[in-house]
């Protein structure tokens, strides 16, 4: 058999095994009920962001000024016009809603590739060269680790005026640690193992051996991570937005909603409770998927 | 052991570098404090002179020396806001902060430690089942919403506490119970999954097979041995703790650090920025090294060197 034939073979090989790989996954996930869910919450959430224009009722900043705190549709005074009622400068709760989606996500994923990017180069730099480089890196993670992040986040904002970008990196840049710390520990055992040592006899390049032998492997353990750690992003961003520290007016995020109307919260349940269970409910959803996935990927976590 | 808290405290030293640094960097950066201190009229003169007798000229480095000379005497410079030293204000923010989370941790302790030991005897049960439910959803739940919420039920629909603020006990149940929580609901998880890896040790099962009441095995048996790992996730949750604590803080406006924090971030008072986070980071150290010696002395296959 030619050099091509063989490698052709190698390439079917391999896709029509990722093909089974994929229906092993689809099936395990429709066993199990909150991974289905937690997948559902998630892609309802990512429709909503995306088609935000067509799906919301009224422009979210348009002021309707007859209509100042109107309550909810099924409540006394609530018109069918605006279902969920609207704010203190007569806005449209649910289309705040729908477009705050869109933030949420945003800041939730993009925070965590940059933390992720971070993380992995650190984790497995530190992990496959040990030694004094090793040393370094986790001094330097180690003090990271000691101080809670929003202090960092806190000291970055006080200096920059916070806006979208600037609160995607600043996350990114200060939650990084607890994948360095986890995949580090994940290329220490692999480095011994067989394969690895095989290349390295054979004279593979180093950075050769961590793209093709050590990133591949720590992908499951970094996948679980990041999904869980969206969760947690989704979360801070909206704490940082309702302190006035996140995202700020015009743009709308849930977080930021309930600063908005922090004085009108106690007396207009509606304009509260809404933001507050469409965190919760993404959240959960991710929760439940990452969860999930880790019982699938990595037992071991 | 005197080795081991030689060695520990030798490495607060990269960790405080780290933060000054950081600090620093950002307030080398952050603009021209001579613009704000002098009048618009001044002239570029006297604008010269004023940086110089800052010492803004200097290079980076001995600015840093400077920076790192003034923090070590407690020196934080003036707060634009409150016109006084930025240490005393931090200082006196403390009991606030210490009041509410103390009480907050014990509200955590008193849900979670039950609660985990039930759960894992009961493990796969409907019990099971709700618990865990349980805490998941309380670490879905952003805790500044759960604030909102308890205010808006039990301040202002049904008039039994306080909206907000410090002074009486009942000032201190709602922002408690929030804080409490939201540590409770990772606490939960945690001391289940270590009850759960004490209940399938050998001592355990000899214990269960001599005919020992299992009430008995779980409390004066297993019990004692989860406690070990339950003291470390004390520790981790220290960071839950306190950026808990700066969210508690301002949604029931309680007088503590973590107001004065939030306050000063959007007032752009540096001043009280840096004061309020270098208190508290070394707060976090301190305590972290506290807890490690706790279990030395509890743990006694531990050993230090």
């Amino acid at each position: 058999m030619s050099e091509a034939a063989a490698n052709l073979e190698q390439k079917e090989k391999k896709s029509s095994s990722s093909i089974s790989n994929l229906s092993i996954f689809v099936k395990l996930l429709l066993k199990s009920k909150t991974g289905m869910l937690g997948l559902i919450i998630l892609l309802i959430a990512t429709f909503v962001a995306i088609f935000a224009d067509l799906l919301a009722p009224y422009d979210p900043v348009e002021p309707h000024l007859s209509y100042i705190l109107t309550p909810p549709a099924w409540q006394e005074g609530g018109t069918s016009q605006f279902i969920l009622g609207t704010d203190n400068l007569g806005r449209d709760v649910l289309s705040r809603l729908i477009f705050g989606t869109r933030v949420s996500l945003i800041v939730g994923v993009l925070s965590v590739v940059v933390a992720g990017a971070i993380g992995l180069f650190f984790g497995v730099i530190s992990g496959y060269f040990g030694r004094w480089v090793d040393q370094v890196m986790m001094r330097i993670v180690d003090a990271f680790l000691s101080i809670p992040s929003i202090l960092f986040i806190m000291v970055i904002l006080t200096v920059f005026s916070p806006s979208l970008w600037m609160l995607i990196i600043v996350i990114g840049l200060t939650t990084w640690v607890n994948y360095a710390r986890i995949i580090r520990g994940e290329v220490l055992s692999l480095k011994e193992r067989e394969f690895v040592k095989a290349s390295q006899t054979i004279g593979t390049s180093h950075w050769i051996i961590i793209w093709r032998n050590l990133i591949p492997n720590v992908m499951s353990t970094f996948i679980v991570i990041s999904t869980l750690s969206v969760a947690t992003t989704i979360i801070l961003e909206a704490s940082l937005s309702f302190l006035g520290l996140g995202i700020q007016p015009p743009d709308i995020s849930w977080g930021g909603m309930l600063n908005d109307g922090r004085d009108y919260l106690a007396t207009h349940w509606w304009m509260g409770t809404f933001p507050g269970i469409a965190i919760t409910v993404t959240v959960l959803g991710i929760i439940f998927l990452g969860d999930w996935l880790r019982d699938v990927l990595d037992p071991r976590l | 052991m005197k080795k081991y808290i030689t060695k520990r405290l030798l490495e607060i030293i990269p960790v405080l570098f780290i933060i000054t640094f950081v600090v620093f960097v950002l307030m080398y950066h952050a603009g021209d404090p001579v613009a704000m201190m002098l009048p618009d009229e001044a002239s570029q003169e006297d604008r010269e002179n004023m940086r110089e007798a800052l010492g803004l000229n200097d290079p980076f480095i001995v600015q840093y020396g400077n920076f790192l000379k003034d923090i070590s005497t407690g020196n934080f410079g003036e707060s634009i806001r409150y016109n006084t030293q930025a240490l005393p204000l931090v200082i006196e923010r403390l009991p606030a902060s210490f009041e509410l989370a103390g009480v907050a941790m014990l509200v955590a302790i008193l849900i979670s430690i039950p609660l985990g030991i039930w759960s894992a005897n009961k493990r796969n049960t409907v019990t099971d089942l709700f618990i865990t439910g349980g805490s998941v959803l309380g670490k879905a739940m952003p805790n500044f919403w759960l604030g909102i919420m308890l205010i808006l039920i039990l301040a202002v629909n049904v008039q039994i506490f306080p909206v907000s603020g410090r002074g009486t006990l009942v000032h201190l149940v709602l922002p408690a119970i929030t804080l409490g929580t939201s540590i409770a609901a990772e606490m939960t998880r945690l001391v289940r999954s270590s009850m759960l890896d004490t209940l399938g040790q050998d001592y355990i099962r000899t214990a269960s097979s001599k005919g020992v009441p299992y009430f008995k095995v779980v409390v004066s048996h297993a019990f004692r041995n989860t406690l070990i790992p339950v003291i470390t996730i004390t520790t981790l949750q220290l960071s839950i703790v306190v950026s808990g604590s700066i969210i508690t803080e301002s949604v029931f406006q309680w007088p503590g650090l973590g107001l004065l924090l939030v306050q000063a971030v959007n007032a752009r008072d540096m001043a009280v920025v840096q004061a309020a986070v270098f208190i508290i980071a070394i707060l976090v150290i301190v305590v972290n090294l506290i807890t490690d010696l706790i279990y030395v002395l509890i743990d006694p296959r531990i050993k230090y060197s």
